[in-house]
Order: structure tokens, then sequence, then C-alpha cells
């Protein structure tokens, strides 16, 4: 059975600092991100670029969906950061701040030119777009169906409401619609969406809201800016015993219609598609990282 | 391959190391190593670091390395970016495939 | 011969005759009284008041080859100490056993340089923290190897006579001229005196030291007059900032808060957190922390801890002041918050370090212990702690109550780092072994946490973690996880020469710590 990899919690460990990369692996974070983006300084972008290398592909931590947040697209940084980032053989690739579709497909080209030159399977990595301005979020659609490699957007909210003049504010009346609209392409799409940070990392209780908000909108996950945030975040991705029995019907009716090689399965009346089953297996996978026990008489 | 320049790689910051590397032409490699884990690690910290100055063919050179605890392939990745800024040269991406 | 956690044990170190350890021990029985040098009615109405150290040592009679002992609850602000054995040494007194609760890394004066002038020639403690012990682990000259007890068996080993105390000197921060005396009040209050208890009780001389003399009676009494034979006042007891002047900030280490944080969920998970629990945290970074995530923890499940034991610190009494444990039982105050708590409030306690460790007591507050947190530097796959030695075998701390409680404690958690820089905690076999890997229930780490499979209470942990879906790892996967991060290090070389006997709370010895070799 393909067991979805969940997404509820991505954190930033900057490839500047060593200690930090070090320690990011121990928490309970699903997604790793390795930064070479904006936690590093430009005097320092060759030494992040190795530093990320060697961990990612000789020491990445075994449980975790890694990824590499590369330099702009349009940075000096791009080509190199690409060499290595392929190599190192992380789940994903991050892109930052992606506005066209044409963009996206570009790097997603390069990773497989990439990939060919060193013998590696072609199409493995994975690709996450950050949407981080009016621009991609209007082209949202046509981005994460730009290359099959895309598999979630994330709506970077600091640099999109200053494309918008907005002012960013806690409770997040500012970027109420570019979540919706984020999340509206992605469903269509069948990615995954990721939201935005809450950058208080004192305030507790603010972060639970906006997360019970990232959670009730429908996103399947949302990135930490600090390690005290992720088991708060992940609780809100616990799913409800109701979820979860549902989800266990949903996978029962694939398995039935596997077995009677049926090839449309449906489930009261309604036709089960490759996105809900995939949301079934990911609900199951939530309730397991949250430590409910699934089978027997429970659920 | 050659030594153009005296640089310094990563910081002094607990479980970092910081790579110094200068010229020392026709002398051979001088390798001084400061480590807060050298009754342990000693050795195999010298070990790695010349393993990476020889996969880069550098032959003459002086390198001082401030450990403050680093994990072996920081030690490497340090001394890798050391090697590539004091050669100045771009990490031969080909060469891990 | 080999002990019972397969350390290596000469039969005798020098006239030391070893009891190997022989694991954990059941009921015991008293075979004789407990011994005293105490003496009634030595100086009935006199004046106890010396005019300086030297008359007061003088007085006692100190002589050469003799026994003195301090209290560490001062800490590293200490002044006490360094004066006592000055005037001893201008005494021209020598060849004394030194035998305080603890040695603190105090300098100027340093105690090594009392060794080198043969002022003191044989030590006893819990710990050497600091330049003394990388003096002895280095191979400091003394005339026996250095005794090593956890805080319950020096209280036991004062009672059976194998220390024996002819003057102990006793600072408290307030004292009457008849030596009713407090660590509560003062300008360098350190808190309870908890460990000067069965020194006052026991030593054939006990003189009291203070820079503040108050009128007759001091209050609180902490130490009475009855048991006190002289009383010096003195310009300064201690550096106020170094006692520990204010409250400890909960760190900002994130992989500390998570350790603590992961900590505090399987004290929560267990069926003993229930209102009326008992805990000791400590006063460590991660402790701290822990306490905080406990408090949490306590006020969401509406309950009420009974006590908190051992050393006190200002978030224990916080917890106390919101209701959420109902008694302290103070052996040791860690800050300013702890220290001046007791003297407001008869539900934070002072209490006997014997009362609180001592397992041949008729009973301590140990026994009723539900959850023990503990630091440590190393942990091996038997669970066997070390917390004395680091990896290049040198003196990184005390034993403090650490064996006490994991043995006494329903669950013992031992919160560590898998690694620090590049050494691993989790090792194969721990360099010294302090505590027994039998009494160690839990170990948390940042990497996982591990149950020991041969704790008493194992089945009743498992479920209960397994109930609240906190999932656990073999303690082989931890080590595993910090070997493959480090790489395994070099083995610390040692000579043959003993310079540390490590005794266990029933007075055997559960391990010994050799001289390092040097190249």
């Amino acid at each position: 059975m393909q067991t979805a990899k969940l997404k509820r919690t991505s954190l930033y460990a900057s490839g500047a600092n060593a200690i930090n990369m070090i320690q990011a692996a121990f928490y309970n974070e699903d997604c790793l991100v390795y930064d070479l983006e904006d936690s590093v300084p430009t005097s320092e972008k060759d030494s992040a670029r190795l530093l990320v290398y060697n961990t990612v592909r000789y020491h990445r931590p075994a449980d975790k969906y890694v990824l590499i947040r590369v330099n702009g697209i349009y940075s000096e940084y791009i080509d190199e950061d690409l060499e290595a980032a392929v190599r190192a053989r992380p789940d994903a690739i991050r892109i930052p701040k992606v506005e066209y579709p044409e963009e996206a497909a570009r790097i997603c080209q390069r990773i497989t030119e990439i990939e060919t030159a060193a013998g590696m399977e072609v199409g493995k990595i994975e690709v996450w777009c950050n949407i981080e301005s009016y621009l991609g979020l209007i082209n949202a659609y046509e981005i994460a169906t730009a290359d099959p490699r895309i598999v979630a957007l994330a709506l970077g909210a600091e640099d999109y409401t200053a494309s918008m003049k907005s002012h960013r504010t806690k409770a997040g009346a500012e970027i109420f619609y570019a979540r919706n609209a984020l999340l509206t392409a992605c469903r269509h799409a069948g990615v995954e969406a990721i939201d935005a940070v809450f950058s208080d990392i004192n305030d507790i209780e603010g972060l639970k809201e906006d997360t019970a908000l990232t959670r009730n909108l429908g996103f399947d996950g949302k990135t930490c800016v600090h390690p005290r945030q992720i088991d708060i975040v992940n609780s809100f991705f616990t799913p409800s015993p109701k979820e979860i029995k549902y989800a266990l019907r949903v996978l029962e009716a694939v398995e039935q219609g596997k077995l009677q090689k049926k090839g449309a399965v449906t489930l009261d009346g309604s036709m089960i598609d490759k996105p809900m089953e995939l949301r079934a297996r990911t609900t199951l996978a939530q309730a397991e990282a949250a430590g409910i026990k699934i089978g027997g008489d429970q659920l | 391959m050659e030594i153009k320049q005296a640089v310094m790689v990563g910081t002094l910051e607990s479980s970092d190391i910081q790579i110094s590397i200068s010229p020392n032409p026709n002398k051979g490699l001088e390798i001084q190593l400061q480590s807060v884990v050298n009754a342990q690690f000693g050795d195999s910290i010298i070990a790695t670091i010349t393993e990476v100055l020889e996969s880069f063919g550098i032959k003459d050179a002086v390198v001082n390395a401030a450990d403050r605890g680093a994990l072996d392939w920081i030690i490497r990745a340090r001394t890798q970016a050391a090697c590539c800024r004091a050669t100045e040269t771009k990490f031969d991406w080909e060469g891990e495939n | 011969m080999i002990n019972a956690v397969g350390r290596e044990l000469p039969e005798k170190i020098g006239d030391y005759i070893v009891k190997p350890y022989a694991g954990p021990q059941e009921a015991i029985e008293a075979e004789q009284p407990v011994c005293s040098r105490r003496k009634p009615s030595k100086r009935a109405a006199g004046n106890k008041l010396m005019p300086d150290l030297k008359a007061a040592i003088e007085a006692c009679g100190l002589k050469d080859g003799m026994t003195i002992s301090f209290h560490h609850s001062f800490r590293e602000g200490d002044k006490i100490i360094g004066q006592v054995l000055t005037a001893i040494k201008e005494l021209g007194i020598k060849n004394l056993r030194f035998a305080p609760s603890a040695v603190v890394n105090i300098k100027n004066p340093s105690i090594v340089d009392f060794v080198k002038d043969g002022t003191i020639d044989r030590i006893q403690a819990s710990g050497i923290r600091g330049e003394l012990g990388d003096a002895v682990v280095d191979g400091l000259d003394l005339s026996e190897p250095v005794i090593l007890r956890p805080h319950g068996a020096r209280p036991h080993a004062i009672e059976t006579g194998a220390l024996s105390i002819d003057v102990a000197f006793i600072g408290a921060s307030a004292s009457d001229d008849f030596g009713n005396c407090t660590g509560q009040t003062g300008p360098n209050a350190c808190g309870s005196l908890g460990y000067s208890f069965i020194d006052a009780v026991s030593a054939e001389n006990v003189v009291v030291i203070t820079d503040n003399i108050v009128p007759y009676p001091c209050v609180p009494i902490s130490i009475s007059q009855m048991y006190v034979d002289y009383v010096v006042k003195v310009d300064e007891i201690g550096d106020p900032v170094k006692i520990g002047a204010g409250a400890a900030r909960m760190t900002k280490n994130p992989r500390d808060i998570l350790i603590a944080q992961r900590t505090a969920d399987v004290i929560a998970a267990s069926r003993l957190f229930k209102d009326g629990y008992s805990f000791q945290t400590g006063a460590g970074a991660i402790s701290i922390a822990c306490t905080n995530f406990l408090a949490e923890h306590t006020e969401k499940a509406g309950i009420q801890a009974s006590y908190a034991l051992g050393g006190m610190t200002a978030n224990i009494v916080e917890m106390h002041n919101k209701g959420l444990v109902r008694t302290l039982l103070c052996s040791q105050s860690f800050d300013a918050v702890a220290a001046k708590a007791m003297a407001d409030d008869p539900n934070i306690v002072e209490i006997d370090n014997s009362m609180y460790a001592n397992m041949f007591n008729k009973s301590c507050s140990l026994d009723k212990l539900n959850f023990g947190v503990l630091g440590a530097l190393e942990i091996d796959v038997d669970f066997n702690i070390n917390i004395l030695t680091g990896s290049s075998g040198e003196m990184m701390s005390g034993l403090g109550g650490g064996p006490d409680v994991a043995d006494g404690a329903d669950i013992s958690i031992v919160t560590i780092p898998i690694i620090r820089g590049r050494i691993p905690s989790v090792v194969e076999k721990v360099f010294t072994c302090c505590t027994p890997g039998s009494s160690v229930a839990v170990v948390v780490t940042e990497a996982g946490i591990a149950l020991n499979p041969k704790h008493k209470n194992y089945e009743m942990i498992k479920e209960d973690l397994e109930q609240a879906g906190i999932k656990t790892v073999p303690i082989e996967h931890l080590l595993k996880t910090a070997y493959s991060l480090t790489g395994v290090p070099k083995p610390v070389e040692t000579t043959d020469k003993i310079t540390c006997i490590v005794e266990y709370r029933d007075g055997t010895v559960i391990d010994v710590i050799r001289q390092i070799k040097r190249d």
C-alpha cells in the first residue's frame, strides 16, 4: 500500500547554521526544509550549498519529507543550487516566488536534465512552488499544473501582502482571499496546499487561532517559523473519529473495487477519484501520527 | 590545484568548524587542528580534511581548523567550501554523480 | 572482582575494603545504633561567640589528620570554605580529611592549593566539580582515593561511623550568639541548610559561621543551639550573585525545550499522574523547563500534587503558589526565590537531606516519590548512568541525589540529548557508572523515548504510554542514531591508579575512576 507522506508542518533549517540543521532533524515536523535562500547571507551561499548537499545526500533524516529551498529563479545562485539540490536527492525542491507557469516548467525541465546527467531516476524529485505575490496567485492553477513534478503550492504571506500593498495583521483578513484562492487552485489541480507562517513565536494563543483557520479552510499543512510551533500545528491536523471512519470506508471501497476489477469505484453514490483516495490515506496517516490506533473494534 | 587566496569558512559556534586555508608554495600540507574533541576525534578530523584537500588536488597549503565539535560531514562541507574559495574554482558537481 | 553492573573492582583500595554493588536491595535491617560524636553539655552557659576563625578552630582542638565538614548550599558563591582552610593552614594543621557535602567550583583560594600544601590529604564528597575534580582525575597527590557518595549515602556513612566528623563548619546567613541559625534570612541567604543537619547532630564540634549576627533567638531555627559549640562572625560568607540571586530563566534552546516537554508528557500519561502525585524535577535547564510543562499538565488535569521534593526552584514555588502542589520539601534551594519562600509559608518546608534521601532511615521522602526527573552526562544500553565524568574522563559534575532519586521514584526519567556537539551521550558503556540501569525507567531524548524493559514498573509505563499514543524506541536505536551522527569516539585511556571510589546509596562500590592517561 502506498503510504501518504504527511505535510502538516514544514520547518526551515538555515543552510548557514550547522547546529540548526542537525537539531532540526529531531523535532516533530513532517517536512524539513533545508534553506539556501532567505536565511543565508549572500557571502555564505557557497558554503551553505555544500553544507546542505552533504547533509541531505549523506545524512538525511529517515522519517521526514526532506526539501531544499533554492534561491530565486532569477538569482545568480539558482543554476548551481539546482546542480547541488538534485544530486542531494531530497523528496522535493521548493522554489521561491513563482509567478508564471513557464518559470515552474523551466525549473522542472532543468531538474530532469540534471537527473539524467547524474544517472538518477527521472521524475522522482517533487517540486513545491511558493506563491508569494498577486501574480503568482492569479496564475496559481496554471503553475500547479505546469509539470507533473509539482505536488504542492505554499503561500508566502509576507511578500504577497507587500505586493498587494496590504498591511499584515495577526487576524489575517488581508490574506483571507489569497488563502482561499490558493486552495481553490490546489484542489482543482489535485496538489496539496500549504498555508503561510504565523510569525509571532511567543503568541501561542494567536498561533492556535490561526492554525484553526488553516485547518478549517482545508489546507494540508502549514509552514512553521520555530520548533515550538510544530506540536501545536500538528495537533490541529488530528482527524476526528468521523473523518477516520469515512477514510476507512473510502479505502475499503477502493480495495473492493480492485478485487472486483472495477474501473470506477463509488461510495454512497459518488465516485471515488484519485485525490479522494489520497486524502483518505492522508487522514489515516494523520491519525496514526497523532497516536490514534486504527483497526479493531474501536473505529 | 593551487591556492590563490587565503580564505576562511565556517564559524566558531558549537557544532561548527572554522577552516582557514592559505598558500604554502612548495612546502606541502600543514594542518593545524584545535578541537574540543581532540582526544576522541582529532585523528578522524585531520583525516577528513586531508581527504578533501587531496580530492581537490591541493598539495601545498596551510590549513588551520578551529573545531567546536562539528560532525564529520560538516567538516567535509566546510573544507570543500574553503577549497573552492581558496582555489577560486566552482565545486565539481558532476564528480558527485 | 566484578560488581552487579559489570565493573571491575579490586578487593581493597589502600585501607578501603571494597563492598561491591550487588544489585537492588529490598529491606535493610539495622545492625547497630547510629554513631554520633556529639558530646552533651560541653560548654554550659559559656560565651560561644569567638573573636575569629582561628580561635574557634583552636577551641575545637583541631589536630593533624582530623576530619572537617561543610555544606555546599552557598554553591559557587561560597566564601566560608576558603576562609576556614586558610585559617587552618596558617595554624599549621596538616593532613586533614575534607568532607563537605559537595565541592563546588570555588577559586581564590583553590582547594587544589590546600592539597598541594598538605593542609588536606583526603577528600570525601558527593562531587568534586571544577578545578579540584580535574586535578584529582589527573592524579592529584592524595593519601587515599576520593570517596564520592550520593546525597542519601553521606548521612548513612556518618551514622555508620565510616565518615566520622571532628569539626563541622556550618555557614549560616543569620545566627544568634548561641548558634541558633538559618540560611533563610540575611543578605547572603542560601535557603535550606538541609545538608548540615546530619553534621550538626553527629560531629564532635560544631562551629557556626555567619556574617549576620541577629538578636537572640534567631528565627527560624534551622539548626538549634543544642548542637552548636561556637559561633564566628566573619565579614562575608558568600557572594549573593553566585549563590543564586534570581530565578533561573526558562531555556531558549529548542532541543532542551523539546526534551522537557516530552518528559512532562510522559509524566502526564502515567496512571500515577493523579491528584496527590509527587515529583522531583531539579534545577538543570531541561528540568526547569520540564517543571513549567508539568505545571501546565497539572493545571489542565485539574489536580494538585501532594509534594515536590529535593532542590527547589522559583518555578516550583510558583506551582505551589498557584495551588498546583500542596507542599514543598526543600533539602536545597537553587535560587533566591526558593531560598526566601520557606520563611513565609508553612507548606514550604526545610528538610534534612537524610530525610530526603537516606534509604537506611526508618523511611525517607524518596520512598513515596512518584516521578523523578534526572539529568545525566552519559547513559548506556544497560541504562546505567554517568553523572560524573565527561567524554575525556574529566570531572564534570557531582553525584548529587541522582542515584537516590532513580532508585526511590516509581518512575525515574533521565533527560539527555543524544549528542552534545560531537560527543555521543548515549553510549555502549558509560565511562563511570553512578546509577545502576535497573533503577532507570525511562530515557527521554530529542531523538526518541526509550523504556527500560528491566525496570520494575516497565509494564505499567509501557501500557500508559501506548494508551496516550506516545511512541518509544529501543535504547539501541538511540545509540545507533547518536553514533551515526558522531562516529565512534576513541575510548579514554586510563592508568591503574584509582583516583575516586564511587559509592552507591547503599554504601557499596558501584564503580571507581582511574587516572586519565595523558600523552
